[in-house]
């Protein structure tokens, strides 16, 4: 019996800027439409806060780190506590490369807003095809 | 101690409970006590960013968090915030049993509701601490 390999996506959840919005947005749209059979996620204060059963996540799982700034709150967690991460997605670097303004909104993402979170979502199911493409990960787990 | 009171979420993004905390501090930040009231990201504070660390320190806060870990209360002490009150999201659903709500990304409408009931608490807690700060 085999079930799907699992990736983590750890968005930084920023709540201070629109950019954290986006990446929180994004990481769930992946979780929950674009790729629900191969995404798994934590809360980056838990991994943080918590005890070695948070750390061990990134451990486990390959992770992509999902950041609103430049601070990468997301990947530094990671590789401070568990290890590099696979992928490491900068909201504000995407908007900058794509030419697009932020969102106005940090609470509610209006429908321009949106277009950047399924944009930068579509960024982070790319990154997990080409996880698995590169043969880092198998397409099944035996269990 | 002067200055806006700061209003910080757990940031869960995992289950409802952090998106409800999240909204509510919205709500009071940004509506029902704008100007009294802000906020911070919680992962800036947990990784040690020293600006934040200081803001937690000067300022009072109020921890909103989701789920009975409670990262956001925990943090703020570990950093030595000035720690004046905490809420958690899911008191409140045991509160309000009839309100069940399950949308992650996006709050139902019973999310909404439990969201604003929190928020509501939070802004009158604000108001006792405005009047306690303005006795000293």
């Amino acid at each position: 019996m085999s079930s799907p390999p699992k990736i983590g996506v750890v968005s930084c959840s920023g709540e201070s800027c629109v950019e954290g919005t986006v990446s929180r947005i994004a990481t769930r749209l992946v979780l929950e439409k674009l790729r629900p059979e191969n995404t798994v996620t934590i809360c980056l204060p838990l991994f943080l806060a918590g005890e070695q059963g948070e750390r061990m996540f990134a451990k486990f799982f390959l992770t992509i780190a999902v950041d609103g700034c430049e601070k990468k709150c997301a990947k530094n967690a990671i590789e401070k506590y568990s290890g590099r991460t696979a992928c490491s997605i900068v909201v504000d670097d995407l908007l900058k490369e794509w030419g697009v303004s932020k969102p106005r909104s940090r609470r509610e993402l209006d429908d321009e807003g949106m277009r950047v979170a399924s944009r930068v979502a579509e960024e982070i199911v790319v990154a997990i095809d080409a996880i698995f493409s590169s043969g880092r990960y198998k397409k099944s787990v035996d269990v | 101690m002067t200055g806006p009171i700061l209003v910080i979420p757990c940031s869960g993004i995992g289950k409802v409970f952090g998106t409800i905390s999240r909204e509510a501090t919205y709500w009071v930040v940004e509506d029902l006590r704008e100007g009294k009231a802000d906020t911070l990201c919680l992962s800036l504070l947990v990784m040690g960013d020293d600006d934040t660390r200081r803001l937690v320190k000067t300022h009072r806060c109020i921890a909103v968090d989701g789920c009975p870990a409670e990262c956001a209360r925990k943090n703020i002490e570990l950093s030595g915030g000035q720690l004046a009150a905490n809420f958690r999201a899911v008191d409140l659903l045991r509160e309000h049993k009839d309100l069940k709500t399950q949308n992650v990304t996006f709050l139902d409408e019973n999310g909404k509701k439990l969201a604003g009931f929190l928020a509501e608490r939070i802004a009158l807690k604000i108001d006792d601490l405005m009047k306690e700060g303005a006795k000293l």
